[in-house]
């Protein structure tokens, strides 16, 4: 433990330069979470291509579906799909772990948070990333997330980029164009936004009640010290 | 009616007595400015974040295995949960802001001069236990940023000589922070701290009322009275500083509510990023940095290349603000009446301190390391510079009375 | 200190003025703290509605289902058992279930939309035990009555409607809880007849 410190106090400079994907210039997601519809066609999206993997178990279904419009039925029928889940329950995985790990190496991390940990651009960057590279195991690499353990999912949609010499990528065989690719990106990245602060809009709004009162009570207040100075100055 | 129970009261337990000497007769300087809005404001945050502690308990689970999820189903499931999760972690950094700044009106108004030596040894245990109760505090989310800081701060422990090691392994309960160590910051952070820290505020409070308050021009109000021994600058606390001291809460709310409701991670200062993730015992995440309250002293630790070195640097960057009141061995008290070289001093250390404290936030580079040691040496310089020219300052007059 | 006259009519305006809006503000910080002490997405969601499956109850047989943490028995009555319940009208307290102890669609002669099977929270209405289901010796706690529910904790008696004898400590008959049919052979516990 004492190299910890050591290696903390000596090494800060080369860890954040190890940590490469910092220095990545991350494009702007533009999420709206007032825009129910992108959040809906992200949960869609996420269920279909995500959750397989990633959990999202700190949020339970029947709020999802409550906060971004939808029935409980749909989302039983659409999106759970352990038969045995109730709609109150946490959105788990349908993976074990350990099996997890085993296929990929290491287990792939709950994202009912990752938003709140990399940030929307990060997300809408990284799922916009990925990039053929015959040296990696799932045959892709990510420009944000060097070395990735994970195949690139979304490939049917995208098709397979591929770098060009000028550093750009060019993706072909994919079922959508490029700017549909990009809308069905910042769907999920706004998807994964509302999971990690499913409270945000109204936390929000509350909060402009909150001002006002205190703009109120600060204002009384003000005139009542003023009245009571008046003996004194 | 009323007057038969108060007199009851009365004639069992001094209440009335007790309410004039503290509040409805105790003499206060008429002229306290912005500065002295901050000791109220502490107090109003203590009362936040142990309403607001107490029940976040009612839902925490306080183990290795249940923690991380815990404060999401607190942050989800319990009915307005997030409010009260927010509450307390704004308020953390709440109180260290207003702790600064009362710090800060003490140093620049000589508070801490005779006869204000013990309550300024108040206020620093105070800080010291406030410290200690921030740094538990926040192992408590089980985040990736709760766990390596934790790691790292019990680690300095390790660099005291021959016990080091023993002493951290006894801190930590384990070979590593685990689910012993959570259960015995949670049991100091909720209960043993707190105890202590509201016996200090208590005593805090007793020795400013029994000495008097200075004010912004470090007159001793009590020298000048009126023929019925009412000091002629004094006015009664209630109901003037009563009014102003609702104004300032007022005014405080408006900023401590538009970080709650607006930007509750205080831009990943008050809530640091990678504490989103749970904690992960075989992975550091890249950059780690305590929360800003700790930054100047952690920059300091930083900035001297030797383990031993460095922890007892920091150590003496806190201890050295206990001695304060005997290193000023000036007999003015505020700044507006010493001298420009004592005034350059202030300047200079609270620039040096916040320099350090932005260095400590950021990594270190070579040329911000060579910079935190410049800072280092400046904050210690301020102490020193501080104990030779006090001696002979050249300072003004001090007026009788009261200015402004 | 100014002499200058005070104007003690508006200060006493501000300060009611001012406590006016501080109480106000101080009973809204209050309703974070007591609406935390409401259930939980958690605790409401393993208080969901149980679906049970009523078709394999024998007569007379008593069946317990978990709903909110709360016993709730599924009776189903033979004949015999439903002919008895008009028979002891005069020694209830109540009836003809006048208390709203159970939803609308259950407030009838025998306490239930089938009047085959009787779903009640199997707590005594006194303070909380869970009856004892006594299908063959009831007519021991009260004669001419074959079978009902007693409670041991402080001998309240109820029949097989669930309505509660006379001059026993409970003061009500048993809870009915919201219940739906989805067939004949299925109950939703929790969710009301008639709901969504």
């Amino acid at each position: 433990m004492k190299k910890l410190l050591i290696a903390l106090v000596t090494l800060v400079p080369s860890l954040v330069f190890a940590a490469g994907g910092a220095h990545v210039h991350l494009e702007s997601a533009n999420v709206d979470l007032n825009d129910t519809e992108s959040l809906q066609r992200g949960l869609d999206k996420f269920q279909h291509y995500c959750a397989g993997c990633h959990s999202t178990q700190y949020q339970r279904y029947n709020r999802v579906a409550e906060d971004l419009d939808i029935s409980i039925d749909d989302m039983r029928n659409k999106y759970m799909f352990d038969e045995n889940a109730k709609v109150g329950d946490l959105m788990e995985n349908a993976i074990p772990e350990v099996d997890a790990a085993k296929w990929f190496g290491a287990a792939p991390p709950d994202l009912t948070l990752v938003a709140r940990v990399r940030g929307e651009d990060w997300i809408y960057t990284y799922l916009k990333g990925f990039y053929k590279d015959e040296s990696r195991p799932f045959g892709v690499n990510n420009s944000v997330f060097p070395a990735v353990g994970m195949p690139h999912v979304l490939q049917e949609l995208q098709g397979l980029p591929v770098k060009q010499e000028d550093g750009t990528t060019v993706a072909t065989g994919g079922s959508l164009t490029a700017e549909e690719y990009d809308q069905v990106v910042r769907d999920i990245t706004g998807f994964l936004v509302y999971s990690g602060d499913p409270v945000k809009l109204e936390r929000e709004s509350l909060g402009w009640w909150v001002m006002g009162f205190l703009f109120i009570f600060f204002i009384v207040a003000y005139l009542l010290k003023k009245e009571y100075w008046r003996d004194v100055h | 009616m009323v007057k038969n129970i108060i007199d009851w009261i009365d004639a069992r337990i001094p209440m009335t007595a007790t309410y004039n000497r503290h509040v409805g007769q105790y003499a206060t300087p008429t002229n306290f400015n912005f500065w002295y809005f901050f000791g109220s404001l502490a107090m109003l945050v203590l009362v936040n974040q142990l309403l607001t502690g107490i029940w976040l308990t009612m839902n925490y689970v306080p183990t290795a295995e249940g923690a991380f999820a815990s404060i999401e189903y607190i942050m989800r499931d319990v009915e307005y949960g997030w409010l009260l999760r927010y509450m307390h972690s704004t308020g953390a950094s709440a109180f260290f802001v207003v702790i600064y700044l009362h710090m800060f009106r003490g140093l620049i108004y000589g508070s801490y001069q005779k006869p204000r030596e013990l309550l300024w040894l108040f206020g620093m245990l105070i800080f010291l236990v406030l410290m200690a109760e921030a740094f538990m505090g926040y192992l408590l989310p089980w985040g990736q940023m709760s766990y390596w800081g934790a790691q790292v701060i019990i680690s300095l422990f390790g660099a005291i000589p021959v016990i080091g090691d023993d002493l951290t392994l006894w801190i930590r309960g384990d070979f590593v922070v685990s689910g012993a160590t959570l259960n015995r910051f949670f049991a100091l952070h909720v209960i043993a701290l707190p105890l202590v820290l509201v016996v200090l505020v208590f005593l805090h409070l007793i020795a400013l009322h029994e000495v008097g308050s200075n004010n912004p021009d470090g007159i001793e109000i009590k020298k000048n009275k009126d023929e019925n021994g009412w000091p002629k600058d004094g006015i009664p606390f209630h109901p003037y500083y009563t009014v102003k001291d609702i104004m300032g809460v007022a005014g405080f709310l408006i900023v401590f509510c538009y970080v709650l409701f607006f930007m509750p991670e205080g831009g990943g200062y008050f809530l640091e990023k990678p504490n989103f993730e749970a904690a992960n015992p075989m992975k550091t995440p890249e950059h780690i940095a305590p929360v800003w309250y700790f930054t100047p002293f952690y920059a300091i630790l930083r900035a001297i290349p030797d383990k031993l070195l460095g922890v007892v640097g920091m150590g003496l960057a806190i201890a050295v603000l206990f001695i304060l009141p005997w290193l000023d061995r000036c007999n003015v008290k505020s700044i507006r009446y010493r001298s420009m070289i004592h005034k350059l001093n202030i300047s200079q250390f609270a620039v040096s301190f916040v320099i350090l404290g932005y260095l400590g936030a950021v990594p270190a580079t070579p040329a911000l390391t060579i910079a935190a040691r410049i800072f280092t040496l400046t904050y210690f310089g301020f102490f020193l510079a501080l104990w030779i020219y006090s001696k002979n300052e050249k300072t003004k007059p001090v007026p009788e009375r009261l200015t402004h | 200190m100014s002499n200058a006259p005070v104007d003690t009519g508006r200060r006493r305006f501000l300060t009611a003025a001012t406590a006016v809006v501080g109480g106000a503000g101080a009973v809204a910080v209050a309703v974070p703290f007591i609406k935390s002490w409401n259930p939980s997405a958690k605790a409401k969601a393993a208080g969901a509605p149980v679906e049970v499956n009523i078709s394999k109850v024998e007569p007379g047989q008593l069946i317990r289902v978990e709903w909110r943490g709360k016993p709730v028995w599924v009776v189903r009555r033979t004949e015999e058992i439903l002919d008895g319940l008009a028979k002891h009208d005069n020694q209830l307290r109540d009836p003809a279930s006048v208390e709203e102890q159970q939803p609308a669609y259950a407030q009838n002669a025998v306490r239930s939309i089938n009047p085959e099977f009787f779903i009640a929270v199997g707590l005594c209405t006194h303070l909380g035990c869970s009856p004892t289901y006594l299908p063959d010796t009831f007519g021991e706690q009260v004669e001419g009555v074959a079978s009902g529910f007693f409670c041991p904790c402080h001998g309240s008696k109820f029949d097989m409607a669930g309505r509660v004898f006379q001059g026993v400590p409970a003061p009500l008959n048993l809870v009915v809880p919201p219940h739906q049919y989805i067939d004949d052979g299925n109950v939703i516990i929790g969710v009301d007849q008639g709901a969504a």
